[in-house]
């Protein structure tokens, strides 16, 4: 398979929350505000596609009976460096992402892909997957993370954008809006998808 | 100091593990179709959080701490919990081999339930102690299960319906989770 | 064969639209006494709210039902239409319209279409709206005014301040602050009574709600008190939206449960919550809640008070 089908397959087709429907604490958790996504996003990205290039590399000798407890330490390892250098570097988001980034460890995206992808590939191939499917991660988090922080806040990314008589909705930037607010949106984009299939069939 | 009270009500309704804190969402989507499996999926889910909560206080505490190796904290619980889930799933095997069938590959997932790694990061960043700790553990999943198990039983009942294909799923499950979400909403302030 | 097609919904069980029809016309009737009361309480903008709200309601039905490409006689049974009057009259008097008409809007879109329409709906779709309402834009939806549209406190939470209460009359008749529907109790309980003698809604619901409500709140201490048994039970049960919500939000067939002993639970269970709200909660009213929470719960109600079906293991 080319590295771009594998690339462009992890953005879309197979986005990895829209689609495959993985990944959705952290999402859910997250998406109240813009730039709370991409953070969260480009994190769990990073530590994506180091454990799967470690783990392609390593698939020589990690023995297939612990082989997931194996893939828990590689992606615990880079959970914790990244956990280290966020609290470093950017203080402010690493304070309001709280427990979700240690929880990057647990993230099914990560350790699906591993399983169902590192383990059986090689590492340029894998590091392509890595950031396709963590650059799709980061797309639907920000999407619907948008959508949540304009109509609950009237702002997106920090910068306000509805005038000034809008009221926000603040459903939206409550727990029952990012369930409600996520299952219309992949609602809609079965709904799309559907529409072209039955085009393609016509 | 929160009284035990306060922090086993309020991890049941006020904080809703599931519904208010985003945790354990995979399982909560995947293991709903049915009251049954529901039920028993949120006794294993007790169990273990109860004893990650312990077991990982322990660690930390006299572990950790004293050998200033907090930064193998994530690592060192995620490995405890993995453990446990074997050990779970071992016995279920042995005592309730329905049961085990019937979760699946639910079972081992129980690891990755953001819910358990993560009821034992809050229990340190509250600073509980050993007691608060293991009160709520128990009180989360119990949250969990109430959730989970409320959830099955309208997900059963939604079979019947003629639900809009493209919401077909898990889009209609999250629009479920949403309204219960929001009927919690009324024990806000509770406590 | 689509096993859909062959299995058998959950109530309402109906022949025909008439009967669901004269159902909701009958409700609309019983609540047109108190919904006239508020006209002449709080004062002629009353109207345009409720006229808001039936006639988003309606609008939206069609448009909804024009998208999801399904026949439009179901707008004509007056679900909907219903729908959208008891989202009206559950909101402060100086409601913006705009706000009513959302409420309307998602009420019947995520409160009962997305389900696949009347009968298969979990949640009460009025206050699937009202909650939508409350937790988008609490301060409007709080914003109570008395006649003639003046802010003013309701009963409810003068008492948590621990001010003077209105007499008793004045909450029976309805000379106080609080949403559209909820003040003018003794109509709507006239309405009530009239529906369960139509046998459109059930006794026991109602019965075990406000008779719950009326025990706890004399028995248990409020939040900063001491005392128990010591309680106002009439103050609670003439306050708030009890009446309005035990009779014509808890009733509803479709998210309530079918068995009696199922129904004796629901009221039960409404009631324990309310109260436990009322008394202890950040809210000053859990009406809302307390039914939604209860709607939830009915699926797994009806399913152990079922009782041993026949032929089935």
């Amino acid at each position: 398979m080319s590295s771009l089908r594998v690339f462009w397959r992890g953005l879309l087709d197979e986005n990895p929350v829209f689609r495959l429907l993985l990944g959705m604490c952290p999402t859910l958790a997250v998406s109240t505000a813009a730039v709370n996504g991409l953070g969260m996003g480009l994190a769990a990205t990073a530590v994506l596609v180091a454990s799967n290039i470690l783990i392609s590399l390593m698939r020589p000798i990690i023995p297939d009976k612990i082989r997931i407890p194996c893939y828990i330490v590689v992606i615990a390892t880079f959970v914790t460096m990244v956990d280290l250098l966020m609290e470093a570097f950017v203080p402010g988001l690493h304070g309001v992402l709280g427990i979700f980034i240690p929880l990057i460890v647990v993230n099914c995206i990560i350790l699906q892909r591993a399983e169902a992808f590192a383990s059986k590939n090689g590492v340029f191939l894998s590091a392509i997957d890595g950031i396709g499917m963590g650059l799709g991660f980061t797309l639907a988090l920000i999407i619907l993370a948008s959508v949540r922080e304009v109509l609950g806040a009237g702002t997106l990314f920090g910068l306000t954008l509805m005038p000034a008589a809008f009221e926000p909705m603040k459903l939206m930037v409550s727990p029952p809006g990012a369930f409600i607010g996520l299952g219309l949106i992949i609602g809609l984009i079965n709904y799309v998808q559907n529409l072209r299939e039955v085009r393609r069939r016509a | 100091m929160p009284n035990l009270f306060v922090i086993f009500f309020g991890a049941i309704l006020i904080n809703n593990f599931v519904l208010t804190r985003f945790l354990g969402i995979c399982p909560f989507l995947g293991v709903s179709r049915k009251v049954e499996t529901a039920i028993g999926m949120s006794l294993a889910v007790i169990f273990v959080m109860t004893v990650a909560s312990l077991a990982t206080w322990t660690i930390q505490t006299y572990l950790l701490i004293p050998f200033e190796m907090l930064y193998l904290r994530t690592i060192a619980f995620i490995l405890v919990i993995a453990v446990l889930v074997q050990f779970v799933e071992m016995v279920m095997l042995k005592v309730t081999p329905t049961l085990y069938q019937a979760l699946g590959v639910y079972l081992p997932l129980i690891t990755t339930n953001c819910a358990v790694l993560g009821v034992t990061l809050i229990n340190l960043n509250e600073n509980y102690t050993l007691v608060e700790s293991l009160v709520h553990g128990f009180a989360g999943a119990v949250g969990f299960g109430l959730a989970i198990v409320i959830f099955a039983g309208i997900r059963e009942r939604l079979d019947y319906a003629p639900i809009p294909k493209a919401l077909e799923g898990f889009p209609i499950a999250l629009i479920v989770a949403g309204l219960l979400s929001m009927s919690f909403l009324g024990f806000q302030g509770l406590l | 064969m689509d096993i859909k097609k062959l299995a058998v919904s959950s109530s309402p069980h109906l022949h025909s639209g008439a009967t669901v029809r004269q159902a909701m016309l009958l409700v609309m009737l019983a609540l047109a006494p108190a919904a006239l009361f508020a006209v002449f309480h709080f004062g002629m903008y009353v109207v345009a709210i409720l006229l808001t709200g039936v006639l988003a309601a309606v609008l939206a039905e069609v448009a909804i039902l024009h998208f999801l490409k399904k026949p439009l006689s179901t707008v004509f049974d007056g679900s909907a239409a219903l729908t959208g009057l008891l989202l009206a009259m559950n909101v402060p008097a100086g409601a913006p319209l705009w706000m009513v008409a959302i409420g309307s809007f998602l009420a019947l879109a995520i409160g009962k279409h997305v389900f696949g329409g009347l009968g298969y709906n979990p949640f009460n779709p009025a206050l699937v709206g009202r909650a939508i309402l409350v937790a988008s834009w609490p301060a409007r939806m709080t914003a109570w005014v008395g006649p003639g549209l003046v802010t003013s406190a309701t009963p409810l939470a003068l008492s948590r301040a621990g001010e003077a209460l209105p007499p008793y009359s004045d909450l029976l008749f309805g000379f106080k602050a609080g949403s559209i529907g909820e003040v003018a109790v003794l109509l709507l309980f006239v309405g009530g009574v009239f529906l369960i003698y139509k046998k459109v809604i059930d006794w026991k619901i109602p019965f075990f709600y406000i008779a719950t409500v009326a025990l706890m709140t004399w028995a248990l201490p409020a939040r900063g008190q001491v005392a128990y048994f010591a309680g106002d039970p009439l103050f609670h049960v003439l306050s708030g939206g009890l009446i309005f919500g035990a009779f014509f939000m808890a009733t509803d067939w479709v998210t309530t449960p079918v068995t009696k002993l199922g129904r004796v639970i629901m009221g039960l269970g409404a009631g324990l919550i309310t109260a436990v709200i009322r008394l202890y909660g950040g809210l000053p009213e859990g009406v809302t809640f307390a039914i939604l929470i209860m709607n939830g719960l009915t699926p797994l109600i009806d399913r152990y008070t079922m009782g041993r079906r026949f032929g089935v293991r």
